[in-house]
């Protein structure tokens, strides 16, 4: 934390700060030099703190109303949308207030993507930011049990029973993890309590993905290394802060849409039935951000192929550093590999959609054609493209393209002003 | 450098990490267990169905240990047709006779072998069961047939206390 020598004005402050250097560290992430070309999509990362704050607050005030118990858990949730004051309020953003983190996430994943923020030396940020999506998922997947309606029942059952394709133990950790022989109350229990605990985990994990962030900084739209602190740079605060303020606000209208107009949109209807052991509801979807990968699970016709296919296409994202083997960060430079980006977009939207559909005919083959696909783009098209792909000069400065100097000037000038 | 020869202290270190090895463990594997099935949930280890009322073509559902077993009084053509099915048709093969007892009863565990979704009655390709999360046809013995399901749907342990009465597990 010593990028440079700091001491508090006031006589307190030194005395505080040389017993626990704290103003040291304020100091730090206020003069933080940023790359000044930074676009809007370098706002989400503000963003997804904001989320996560505000599921933990929404649900600690949640929790003070909520009976986790197979008898009483429903009942405790109309309890709260009818009964609590602002109970409605309150679970919506926090229901909502999970889809808007998926929404931010996705979108933070897919800049690193473009801009190639997780290459040489960022990786280990990159492999912490692919950990806290894992445990996101988990912590989804777990809070949207917690109603107890017939998606959370048979949601966890299918969900848990995805460990039972594990050869020779896989029975035994399905009872483990039920507590029981089947999706019951002991289930819910611990359900309740591990949803409790992985925001926190999130939360440690969040300092320490920005603490890997901070040692080589920010990545930029133009991808090249710049010198900390100098002419590319601004501090953190004011410049990023309002500008990561603004867009802050601009999600929070979003946000507050599907909480005010249409806070059941991304919900399933089926879970405002009570859970029924013996009902299994006609189509059993997850929740919007999980379908890409739940179609990839379908797609495979074997168990225990399925279920590594659905892991692997998560895990695959841990070994992208390695796996890009272009020395090139930015899109923006690559114009083969900007084409094969928007191809793995329309790629995951379209697993998304046939995710949302029924595993037969047409959809099948889309959705098998489509795993396939993302396989490919990671484990072939990537490797290979780093070595063919011939890539436009990078100007020498985020500053050059702009003040000129460059032979590819006007191109980088417009192309940034694109993204 | 040459090898070096184990002294008393080399002992003592391995002997502690053995010790705190031991200690570690004993302390974990009771936060592991204790989310194992309880004695309570063990308890509710069997259930006992009347099944005078159920007529030849009908299934009653019942739930057992939390899962639901289905419990079907076959026709004489079902019976026929879970018969006369090759082995090397099937995926998991098991003979009818060996599932159904009493070849008119058939009880097995309402419980897709895939991931777990309750099969529906009386629908798929072949006469038996369908599960609607991920397409597992079952055919008029409860033997998986078509789909992504691995096994057949399992047969627990039964008997018919009298003629009127089954008692499950």
């Amino acid at each position: 934390m010593s990028d440079h020598d700091y001491t508090p004005k006031s006589k307190v402050g030194k005395w505080f700060n040389d017993r626990l250097p704290l103003l040291s560290l304020a100091n730090h992430l206020t003069d933080y030099p940023t790359p000044k070309n930074l676009n809007y999509w370098w706002t989400f990362g503000g963003i997804l703190t904001f989320c996560l704050i505000t599921q933990i607050v929404t649900g600690l005030t949640l929790a003070m109303h909520y009976i986790a118990h197979a008898d009483m858990a429903f009942e405790s949730v109309e309890h709260i949308m009818r009964d609590v004051n602002y109970g409605w309020l309150i679970r919506y953003i926090h229901a909502n207030g999970a889809s808007m983190f998926f929404l931010a996430v996705y979108i933070h994943i897919f800049r690193s993507l473009f801009y190639g923020s997780y290459k040489s030396p960022r990786e280990v940020i990159w492999i912490i930011g692919i950990i806290i999506y894992l445990l996101m998922m988990a912590a989804a997947f777990m809070g949207y049990v917690l109603p107890w309606g017939q998606m959370s029942f048979w949601g966890a059952t299918v969900i848990t029973n995805l460990f039972s394709a594990i050869p020779l133990v896989g029975e035994g950790i399905v009872t483990w993890l039920w507590g029981g022989y089947s999706v019951d109350n002991p289930t819910l229990t611990r359900f309740f309590t591990l949803h409790y605990l992985l925001p926190f985990l999130i939360l440690g994990l969040v300092v320490l993905h920005i603490w890997a962030l901070h040692v080589p900084g920010n990545n930029n739209p133009v991808g090249i290394d710049i010198k900390k602190p100098s002419k590319d740079t601004v501090p953190f605060h004011p410049y990023i802060v309002i500008k990561d303020g603004f867009a802050l606000l601009m999600f929070m209208i979003v946000f507050a849409f599907f909480v005010f107009y249409t806070p059941n949109i991304l919900g399933h209807a089926d879970n405002y039935i009570e859970a029924d052991p013996l009902v299994t509801p006609a189509h059993i979807v997850p929740e919007w951000y999980l379908l890409p990968f739940y179609a990839i699970l379908r797609s495979v016709p074997d168990k225990l192929m399925g279920v590594v296919a659905m892991l692997s296409a998560i895990l695959i994202l841990a070994a992208l550093p390695w796996l890009d083997t272009s020395k090139i960060r930015s899109a923006v430079f690559r114009p083969l590999y900007k084409q094969f980006y928007w191809i793995l977009v329309a790629d995951v939207l379209i697993l998304g959609y046939v995710g949302a559909m029924p595993a037969e005919g047409l959809y099948l083959l889309i959705a098998r054609v489509a795993t396939a696909y993302y396989f490919i783009h990671f484990l072939i098209i990537l490797p290979v493209l780093g070595f063919k792909e011939k890539t436009i000069p990078l100007p020498l400065s985020i500053t050059e393209p702009v003040l000129g100097g460059s032979p590819m000037a006007s191109a980088v000038k417009k192309k940034e002003s694109l993204n | 450098m040459s090898e070096k020869k184990p002294k008393r202290r080399d002992f003592l270190f391995t002997a502690t990490y053995a010790v705190g090895a031991v200690g570690v463990g004993a302390v974990v594997w009771p936060m592991v267990d204790q989310m194992n099935p309880d004695a309570s949930v063990k308890a509710l280890a069997s259930t006992e169905v009347d099944v005078s009322s159920v007529k030849p073509g009908k299934t009653i559902t019942v739930l057992w240990r939390g899962k639901p077993v289905f419990i079907r009084r076959r026709t004489s053509e079902e019976i026929t047709e879970a018969r006369s099915v090759k082995m090397e048709d099937l995926k998991h093969p098991e003979k009818d006779e060996d599932r159904a007892k009493d070849p008119e009863w058939l009880v097995m565990l309402g419980v897709c072998t895939h991931l777990g979704c309750v099969p529906l009655n009386d629908r798929g390709d072949y006469d038996g069961w369908f599960c609607p999360c991920h397409g597992s046809h079952y055919d008029t013995s409860g033997r998986i047939r078509k789909g992504p399901a691995p096994l057949n749907m399992e047969v627990p342990k039964y008997e018919f206390v009298n003629t009127n009465t089954i008692k499950i597990g």
